[in-house]
């Protein structure tokens, strides 16, 4: 078995604040390989983006790491000193963040930013970076290059400028793109041409993708796997045509539920009641289970852990063997 | 290990703990914390301006003698030092001047020329404020453009160089040797010409928002003159605001009157302000009689920083939208 | 572009002309200004004479029109107690007011940058709480006994630096510049610090809000992860999208470090223009007052008119949207 990308092993992020260390991700596990694109879905708050911003070290004070280990490509990251973090960002591990329009300095022209960009990683002189950047920008499909390179962020369209933004993330051939709702802030007629773009890109140049966003289309159209995320823990992770298909985690299969499909017209689309809880008062047990019809008294002590159902793994008491026929 | 380093307190620690300890630890624990730090630094700044103020006033009481009456200050007491140097004299605790006036007691006398200007002058320049700002917001068009456009280029120029322009006015209209008494009103009218501005700005923009509501409709309805209207219901909705920029403006007038008699443009050596006694004082620096212009410099410089801090804890306390 | 920038002039000549009716009236209607240039004992005849060669006979908008084209030429009259032209007098004495400006700013600049970078940057450490006390009193303290006090120390006590006047001074025509010698330097020190410490906390405050505003923007974070150094973002990205706002504040105020300037060459005897108008105003010399008024304004409305355009060269975005919209 090869080394995947990137490893995640028991990952837990805390924001400490006055009352106490909230914790945003509580003992988060997974792998993406090379080629793969995993998808992280869930709602806002979920710890989708914390678990993005942690694997490329950007979370900021109050935020820390915890605990648990975050490896690329075998080796640690996030215990390097920040020098050594900063030359991995931008060269190792691309990111795309969710606004375009926000995401460029508008003061420099695009040119500028993705040859600093470039200089930062990669041993050029400007003229060889200059011509990388012209290829970058014609390889994300922006229209005559060398005219565009010359213009500032603000003469982009939305979409044009996130196609700016992957130019900037994959400039130095990263091994693993963190792409952070990619395409929430763009229109729906652009956002199924950066998917593809991000999809072709990982095809193409054998990168990993974490594509973390809370729309399961998008997944369902891009990813291999898929993480579902709740409350700062992953309920269920596994192949995407299977999860999509067969959701085995409660709430895996209320958000399954709440995707319009073409084909099932004649069924109502499924509305989970309640809310995540806030992290401060998230429930003893499995932190699901206010919202869930299928509780029982073991959901509210104990804490679930995943388990391996076929190809998926559920964090679910459901799927417990020892516990299934006593709840039955 | 990094997860053996970092201590890993359980979710339901903190709150727990807030609740064993009880009220008292959770008012410390509170946001309120920072703001009470602050405000006990506004306490302290509003003691002080109310002990400046009540100086000012009983200044005849606690002066050992009037600085302004030329038959109480006798020569041989001029220049003596404080009380706690070697040549410090009773009953003069801060020392004399040249003339042989008490150092305190000029300070107590001019405090109270330097806040009767400053508080007329803040009056003046909040009532002309007011009025204008409500006539231009009210009445709007050509009135209000006018006014406004006004208001635009006296803001480009500082208030002390508008104030220094209307003293020199005036003092070629009504002769070049005013006196101590008409000197005062002309400071106020200077100060008062000065910093409308902000009050109209503030009034105006209250008022373009009022003017649309229901309430003033209806008012208009009912037969109440615009006066009325005015005054009654749409003035109390921009108090707030008017408050802050009063307060901060009662600082930048003293200041102002201060700078005006330190430039010989203001109150004359015979009825001196606190601005005065510094432009004095400074006279003697050189011979090393540094407490004819030290104490009146650090009375003025107490009395604009309490001010001041009472002005910045009325603006975030009652948060209007003024930056 | 062009239209904007002919708008804006357009806007600084409506200012100059309502500033110059105020200074005509000053000149005009501020006390009768043949009883200034008379003594008291003139007889009457004689003062008509004088009133008709001033053209005080003459109806006010033709007055008013002369006032004005004299003004353009730089013709202000004659001043009540110099007795010399104004505008000679105004000219001797701009450089000392416009060097002590140019230092007072670029002092103000300097440091008001360095020190809002610092406390931006290492908000915690306790420099960075010094200056923060630091522009708490300046902003607090009155101009006149800053400069008091810097001559407390540095003239009285310590001897170091000269307490009034401009040191010896070069001529470069009808420019003199105290900057080429020794003396001149050792003057002009002091009253740049009195003068420009007010803008120096104005800039610190300024340009720490703005950094820490910058640093949280997306771009700050975009470009972290693109794994640019510290450096560059910090100086590079970070402080070139402070400095737009601080530019602009920067020029705007360089019109008040100019007439706040009548207070430290006041206090430090400076002989510029501001000591001048200071003079005029105590003795009541009409047109000197009237032309520093005049003169001010048109740096004022000069500045501001530089300033936009400026701005809009600074930030690229300005450019195309001024351009777009007209």
């Amino acid at each position: 078995m090869t080394v995947p990308v990137l490893s995640v092993r028991s990952l837990q992020v805390e924001f400490v604040t006055r009352r106490g260390a909230l914790r945003a991700i509580d003992d988060v596990s997974f792998d993406i390989a090379k080629g793969e694109v995993l998808g992280v879905v869930g709602e806002s708050g979920a710890g989708k983006s914390v678990t993005g911003l942690a694997a490329i070290g950007l979370i900021d004070p109050p935020g820390r790491i915890a605990g648990g280990e975050i490896l690329l490509s075998g080796s640690r990251i996030d215990n390097l000193p920040p020098e050594e973090m900063r030359r991995i960002r931008g060269k190792r591990i691309g990111m795309i963040f969710q606004d375009p329009l926000t995401s460029l300095n508008p003061l420099y022209r695009v040119g500028e930013q993705i040859i600093e960009t470039i200089r930062t990683h990669l041993n050029l002189s400007e003229q060889a970076a200059r011509k990388r950047a012209i290829d970058l920008l014609a390889e994300v499909g922006i229209p005559a290059p060398e005219k565009r390179i010359d213009a500032y962020p603000h003469e982009f369209s939305g979409g044009m400028r996130q196609r700016v933004v992957i130019a900037l993330a994959i400039c130095a051939e990263p091994e693993l793109i963190i792409a952070d709702e990619p395409t929430t802030a763009l229109d729906v007629s652009v956002q199924a041409q950066i998917i593809s773009l991000i999809k072709r890109l990982g095809r193409d140049h054998g990168t990993a993708v974490m594509l973390v966003t809370h729309d399961m289309g998008v997944i369902a159209e891009t990813s291999d796997r898929v993480a579902v995320m709740y409350s700062g823990r992953i309920a269920e992770i596994g192949p995407v045509q299977d999860v999509v298909r067969n959701p085995l985690h409660p709430y895996a299969k209320g958000l399954m539920g709440a995707i319009p499909t073409l084909a099932g017209e004649d069924k109502r689309l499924v509305q989970i009641p309640g809310s995540m809880p806030r992290l401060s008062a998230i429930p003893p047990g499995c932190s699901f289970n206010p919202r869930c019809g299928l509780a029982f008294d073991r959901c509210r002590v104990e804490r679930p852990e995943p388990i391996r159902h076929g190809s998926q793994s559920v964090a679910c008491h459901l799927f417990d063997a020892s516990t299934r026929d006593s709840a039955a | 290990m990094t997860d053996a380093a970092v201590p890993r307190p359980t979710e339901a620690a903190a709150p727990r703990k807030a609740q064993g300890i009880g009220w008292f630890h959770r008012a410390l624990d509170s946001d309120i914390f920072y703001s009470f730090r602050r405000s006990r630094m506004t306490m302290v700044a509003a003691v002080i301006t109310l002990l400046f103020f009540l100086l000012a006033i009983f200044a005849s009481v606690l002066a050992v003698q009037n600085p302004f009456d030329p038959a109480q200050l006798q020569l041989m007491n001029s220049r003596i030092s404080p009380l706690w140097t070697a040549d410090g004299q009773s009953p003069f605790l801060l020392g004399t001047d040249e003339q042989g006036r008490d150092v305190l007691s000029a300070i107590l006398y001019g405090l109270r020329i330097s806040l009767t200007v400053g508080v007329l002058g803040m009056l003046l320049a909040a009532t002309l404020g007011i009025t204008l700002g409500l006539i231009a917001g009210y009445v709007g068009g050509a009135v209000d453009s006018v006014i406004m456009r006004i208001a635009d280029v006296q803001l480009t120029f500082p208030a002390i160089l508008i104030a220094l322009m209307v003293n020199g006015i005036a003092k070629s209209m009504f002769g070049n040797r005013l006196d101590a008494m008409s000197m005062l009103a002309v400071l106020v009218l200077a100060i008062g010409l000065s910093f409308w501005v902000q009050y109209a700005r503030t009034v105006r923009g209250s008022v373009m928002v009022e003017k649309g509501k229901d309430y003033v409709a209806a008012a208009q309805l009912i037969g109440l003159p615009a006066p009325a209207i005015m005054l009654r219901h749409v003035l109390p909705n921009a108090m707030g605001p008017v408050l802050v920029i009063a307060t901060i403006n009662l600082a930048l007038a003293i200041l102002t009157e201060a700078t005006l008699s330190f430039l010989g443009a203001g109150m004359p050596e015979t009825m001196p302000s606190l601005g005065t006694l510094i432009r004095i004082g400074n006279n003697y620096l050189f011979a090393g009689e540094w407490w004819i212009v030290a104490f009146p410099g650090i009375a003025l410089a107490g009395l604009i920083l309490s001010i001041n801090l009472l002005g910045d804890w009325l603006r975030d306390a009652l948060n209007p939208k003024l930056r | 572009m062009l239209a904007f920038t002919l708008r804006r002039a357009l806007q600084a000549i409506g200012v100059m002309l309502a500033v110059g009716v105020i200074a005509f009236s000053m000149f005009r209607f501020a006390g009768d200004p043949v009883n200034q240039m008379v003594s008291l004992d003139t007889p009457a005849a004689e003062r008509e004479q004088v009133r008709k060669s001033l053209g005080l006979d003459d109806p006010v908008m033709v007055q008013f029109a002369r006032y004005f084209a004299n003004a353009a030429q730089f013709k202000f009259g004659i001043s009540y107690q110099f007795r010399q032209p104004v505008s000679t007098l105004l000219m001797e004495r701009m450089p000392a007011t416009l060097e002590l400006a140019t230092c007072a700013t670029i002092f103000a600049m300097v440091f008001g940058i360095l020190m809002g970078v610092y406390t931006a940057l290492r908000r915690d450490t306790w420099l960075a709480k010094v200056f923060q006390a630091v522009s708490l009193i300046g902003i607090s303290l009155p101009t006149f006994l800053i400069g008091i006090l810097l001559i407390y120390l540095f003239a009285v006590t310590l001897g170091w630096l000269p307490s009034f006047g401009r040191g010896e001074v070069v001529k470069f025509g009808w420019w003199s510049t105290g900057l080429l010698t020794v003396s001149g330097l050792k003057a002009i020190i002091m009253p740049s610090i009195t003068l420009g410490l007010f803008q120096m906390t104005l800039i610190m405050r300024l340009v720490r809000a703005e950094m820490l505003e910058v640093l949280r923007t997306d771009y700050i974070r975009f470009a972290r992860a693109r794994g640019l150094t510290t450096r560059a973002i910090h100086f590079g990205h970070a402080l070139k999208n402070t400095l737009v706002p601080v530019i602009t504040v920067v020029g705007l105020q360089f019109g008040s470090v100019i007439a706040f300037a009548i207070i430290t060459e006041t206090v430090f005897q400076w002989p510029g223009m501001g000591l001048m108008f200071v003079q005029a105003v105590q003795n009541v010399d009409i047109p000197i007052m009237a032309a520093y008024l005049l003169m001010v304004s048109l740096i004022f409305v000069t500045i501001n008119l530089v300033v936009d355009i400026l701005y809009t060269v600074v930030d690229p975005r300005l450019r195309s949207t001024v351009g777009r919209a007209h």
